[in-house]
């Protein structure tokens, strides 16, 4: 069975129909990106998915389980972790502490507990620090593990988020535009961590704009225009699909 | 954060173990028992403002509940002491919680003007319920019975009240540097993000948000006690913004400065006392100059300079 099902999907903001009856099924264990132009529903969809909007109508199950209108918090239980395009950091927090936070729900976060500084609370905490160490190394930051977080480039900040994604060890991640504002050497080393991602046993939802990326990684591909479906297949079927060459291109098919 | 913000703890036992052999009068005396009252609500209210990033204009409020739980509960009721103080923090607790829940669905200025408001409705209860808490005039208060033996001087309450602050600042260093404190400087860092972690938010701002308001519910309790008398000016809206002053000079989100806001502005009325009538306007700009120059409060701003991140 399909580990993500989105049924007829849509949501509106006033006349804005920002995401329209779509529907696709995400495999456990691939590598699924979502593209399309600007303004096509993409982050709306990651944020339709991962419990940040509710929809208007539609449904999304994982696993089977109907998880439309869940929160957040809610779907991270489940095992479902997020990036996001424009920066969300923790910039009052040193940059491991960003990782560690990833690791909520796998702590005792007992507040009476915490404010005694109960001796098995502090020694599971330094070895999640080390954890989150590794984490950083895991995705290039080796360099940073000591750093504060208001410190760190727009590149590193990137993929700071995707250690903090990791460390609460998903099921299902969704990454929104890993590569974007990213230089090229940067962008190939994301590829090459997002492959070690999938590897890992992790699907992987990716919006992404860098096509070379996109083909290279994909194992499907979904593509929106205007908030609606306008394709889905591999990358092959999406290459050659006239509709997505219209859109991309503007010519008239 | 490393081991050396532990260092600071054992400066400030090192500094209230000397201050009541070096202070050359009791009212200096006095005056330390009200700073370290004052650090032990701030610390709690910098939980709140400065790690959790939420803002209380009402706390003087729950202030209020307990100093007067201290008075009413056993000069009406013949209840112990402690007991009553217990109450007043558990009432403190509930009520916290009950409206914390609607409250903590608003942000930013919806948040003060809602905590503003329950401030000023405990306020005008503790003014209007006259047979119970003597009205605007206030009532004495009993003194507080220890295991037998009764707090009557200076010294004792000042040992008394050392030992509460260093356990609270040792509290708030464990607390900031654990899954739970790190959920909360997170949700203030970024809202989403720490909710996509798993951080349930709203769950996480209450919590906090009663944790400071029985800190100062217990730190009423014992002011009534100390002072012999409370007042509706205890729990009045321009203690409450007296308190928040104290976390924004010392410095959001820094235990120390915690400390340092509380003793600064405990000590600067005293201090202003010979500029008479005119102690308010340089009181005034003195917090305004800090604001310009400290914006992120003495602690933060100055541990930056010295290059010691806190």
């Amino acid at each position: 069975m399909s580990l993500l099902q989105v049924n007829d999907l849509s949501i509106h903001f006033g006349g804005v129909k920002a995401v329209q009856n779509v529907s696709f099924t995400i495999d456990a264990g691939i590598v699924y990106s979502v593209i399309g132009p600007n303004g096509a529903g993409k982050t709306t969809l990651f944020n339709l998915i991962t419990g940040v909007y509710k929809p208007t109508t539609g449904e999304i199950r994982l696993d089977g389980e109907g998880i439309h209108g869940k929160s957040p918090n809610e779907l991270a239980r489940r095992g479902v972790a997020r990036t996001f395009q424009n920066l969300q950091i923790c910039m009052n927090m040193s940059a491991r502490e960003n990782v560690m936070v990833g690791a909520h729900l796998r702590l005792d976060r007992n507040l009476v507990k915490a404010a005694l500084r109960f001796p098995g609370l502090k020694s599971r905490d330094r070895e999640l620090s080390e954890e989150a160490a590794e984490l950083m190394r895991f995705v290039g930051l080796g360099q940073y593990v000591e750093a504060r977080a208001d410190a760190m480039s727009y590149g590193a900040l990137k993929r700071l988020e995707i250690a903090r994604a990791l460390a609460m060890k998903p099921r299902l991640i969704f990454l929104d535009e890993p590569a974007a504002g990213l230089n090229p050497k940067e962008t190939i080393e994301v590829d090459h961590l997002v492959r070690k991602i999938a590897d890992s046993g992790v699907t992987v939802v990716l919006v992404e704009h860098d096509m070379k990326m996109v083909m290279n990684l994909s194992d499907r591909i979904l593509v929106l225009n205007y908030g609606k479906k306008l394709a889905e297949g591999t990358g092959e079927e999406i290459r050659k699909n006239p509709d997505v060459i219209a859109a991309y291109l503007g010519a008239h098919a | 954060m490393k081991k050396s913000v532990y260092n600071g703890l054992f400066l400030v036992i090192a500094i209230l173990l000397v201050l009541p052999f070096i202070v050359p009068n009791s009212f200096y005396l006095d005056l330390a028992i009200r700073m370290a009252i004052n650090a032990v609500i701030v610390l709690g209210l910098n939980l709140l403002i400065g790690f959790a990033g939420q803002i209380s204009l009402g706390h003087a409020g729950f202030l209020g509940i307990g100093a007067y739980a201290s008075a009413v509960l056993p000069t009406h009721f013949g209840w112990h002491p402690l007991l009553a103080m217990g109450a007043g923090a558990a009432a403190t607790g509930i009520l916290a919680a009950l409206v914390a829940r609607p409250i903590f669905k608003l942000k930013g200025n919806y948040l003060a003007m809602a905590t503003l408001g329950l401030g000023i409705i405990i306020n005008i209860a503790l003014r209007n319920e006259a047979q119970w808490t003597g009205g605007p005039d206030g009532m004495p208060v009993p003194a507080m019975g220890l295991f037998g033996f009764e707090l009557s001087n200076d010294k004792q309450w000042y040992w008394v009240v050392a030992i509460l602050l260093s356990v609270s600042v040792w509290a708030s260093l464990n607390l900031i540097d654990s899954p739970f404190g790190r959920a909360l400087r997170a949700l203030h860092g970024s809202e989403v993000a720490s909710q996509v972690v798993g951080v349930d938010v709203v769950r996480y701002k209450v919590a906090i948000f009663v944790l400071s308001a029985v800190f100062a519910s217990l730190m009423g309790s014992v002011t009534a006690h100390y002072v012999g008398f409370v007042s509706p000016n205890f729990a009045d809206f321009f203690h409450s913004i007296e308190l928040v002053t104290m976390v924004v000079i010392g410095g959001m989100a820094s235990v120390y400065g915690s400390l340092v806001g509380a003793v600064l502005l405990t000590a600067l009325p005293q201090a202003l006392a010979t500029f008479e009538g005119w102690e308010t306007v340089v009181f005034g700009a003195i917090l305004m100059l800090s604001m310009i120059f400290l914006p992120r409060g003495l602690v933060p701003t100055l541990a930056a300079k010295f290059g010691k991140g806190e």
